[in-house]
């Protein structure tokens, strides 16, 4: 479930070069063409898409390393909320 | 992080060594720097002073041959050469900052233990090739890529810049993984003299930091793949080559911002010597010199100290967040900025005798020195990044 939908928002504001269908959920964005530009648009997309604030301590090169990684964050703060 | 040696050398030891650099500085190292900047060349006496102090090896552990200092002594001895003359301290700096790479991401591999007990017993000097031709200033971009052949590898890499290339024992080189990896997953390989080949193909005749003879080559290179890091770059830039960089240049900029003080201070002094119901104009502007120096200095020991206690709990996530990387830059936008402020404001002190080049308080080659500051990582570069990271910064 928040995997389709982090996949989602990936693909309107993740500007990779590869197309989101073609990444395992492993895969490393940055190697993708994940830009640190691109990745505020898509932490504002995944914070009002779920309602969460990602805190300055998650905010990270590691955070947006993967779509897993984004799941695992996204699921620890939606639920604490 | 693999280690992370910040218990440091004891403070009694520590004062003492730094009496040691302090006397290099004035018997060695200042006596040259005006010959190593009117010429362009290497700082090979002071250098070798260096050497004899075994500081090659400062930031090895002990239990590898070095003298095990941590990141915030390291940078009192980058602060203090930066006083005597800045293209040594900016090569000790560089070389400080290859070593640091090494210690906090290799020694998980036999290889690298064994490397960083020799970099210290035979005091070998490391430079850094990580611009490229046709990248730019972008550091976590390559477009040379490792070419690995069984248990070898080969490396061409055309590098604008290489400071003190010549002169090294060791190259530390950013590429791409493999030549099917893309220009942004980089490993960080060390290649030994005997194993590689510098083509000159750019001269280094620049307004500052001349000794640091950074001059361009096309390097070939071979080895083992035993001599490439095992982190990824990403982590070695985020987590050891960024903070280090910054904190050792930050800290080596305030050693000559500080000698420009000094000077303004000396000369004030001698001005009231000469003539004691002379205006205190001088000495008011050296007041509030005095206080920028301050600022600048509190910053780097601040920063320095920071950087230490995330290093001692071996704090990897912090060091990996955005709000990290913002504070670093930060401390290179302002550093290098204050340098300028600082030494100019000496200069109008010291007055037409700060601006010869002839007398005990020439500021020609600080004032140059300082220009620099703000270009090698261009601050404009810096802060469009920290534009992008700050859109992702809570606040403090």
């Amino acid at each position: 479930m928040t995997v389709q939908k982090v996949r989602e928002i990936l693909e309107k504001n993740g500007r990779l070069s590869t197309p989101v269908t073609d990444l395992a959920d492993d895969s490393d964005l940055y190697n993708a063409g994940l830009t640190s530009l691109a990745t505020v648009g898509l932490m504002l997309a995944l914070e009002d898409e779920f309602n969460i604030e990602i805190p300055d301590s998650m905010l990270g090169r590691k955070t947006f390393s993967s779509i897993q990684s984004i799941v695992d964050v996204v699921e620890q703060l939606t639920q604490k909320a | 992080m693999e280690h992370t040696n910040q218990a440091g050398m004891s403070k009694e030891s520590f004062e003492k060594l730094l009496e040691e650099v302090h006397k290099i500085g004035e018997e060695i190292m200042r006596p040259n720097a005006r010959d190593v900047d009117a010429n362009a060349r290497f700082p090979q006496e002071s250098i070798d002073a260096i050497k004899k102090l075994k500081l090659m090896g400062a930031y090895i552990p002990t239990e590898l041959g070095g003298l095990g200092l941590n990141i915030t002594q390291l940078a009192r001895v980058c602060e203090a050469l930066g006083q005597y003359c800045g293209s040594t301290a900016m090569i000790f700096a560089m070389h400080q900052i290859q070593v640091a790479c090494a210690v906090n991401h290799g020694l998980s591999n036999e290889h690298f233990k064994n490397y960083l007990k020799k970099v210290a017993s035979d005091s070998r000097l490391l430079a850094s090739a990580t611009t490229e031709m046709g990248i730019g200033g972008d550091l976590r971009q390559s477009i040379c890529a490792v070419e690995q052949n069984g248990d070898s590898f080969t490396l061409t890499k055309n590098a604008p810049v290489i400071s003190y290339g010549k002169q090294a024992d060791d190259l530390f080189i950013t590429s791409r993984r493999t030549p099917d990896s893309p220009a942004n997953d980089q490993v960080h390989v060390v290649v030994s003299k005997e194993d590689y080949e510098l083509e000159p193909s750019m001269a280094w005749d620049t307004m500052g930091f001349r000794g640091t003879c950074s001059e361009g080559f096309l390097v070939k290179s071979k080895g083992h793949i035993k001599q490439i890091i095992p982190a990824p770059f990403a982590d070695i830039l985020s987590q050891s080559m960024h903070p280090t960089s910054h904190i050792l240049w930050g800290s080596l900029w305030l050693g000559i911002a500080t000698d420009s003080v000094n000077m303004a201070r000396a000369f004030v002094r001698d001005m009231m010597k000469k003539n004691p119901n002379a205006p205190q104009t001088a000495a008011l502007r050296l007041a509030e010199v005095h206080s920028v120096l301050q600022l600048m200095r509190e910053n780097v020991h601040g920063c320095a100290e920071h950087y230490q206690q995330l290093l001692s709990e071996n704090n990897a996530e912090a060091l990996d967040t955005f709000s990290f990387s913002v504070k670093i830059n930060n401390l290179k936008i302002s550093s290098s900025s204050l340098i300028i402020d600082i030494v100019s404001k000496s200069l109008l002190i010291c007055g037409i005798a700060g601006y010869r080049n002839d007398t005990k308080y020439s500021l020609s080659r600080h004032l140059r020195d300082a220009y620099g500051a703000s270009l090698m990582v261009n601050n404009d570069r810096i802060m469009n990044h920290n534009a992008t990271l700050l859109h992702m910064h809570r606040g403090d």
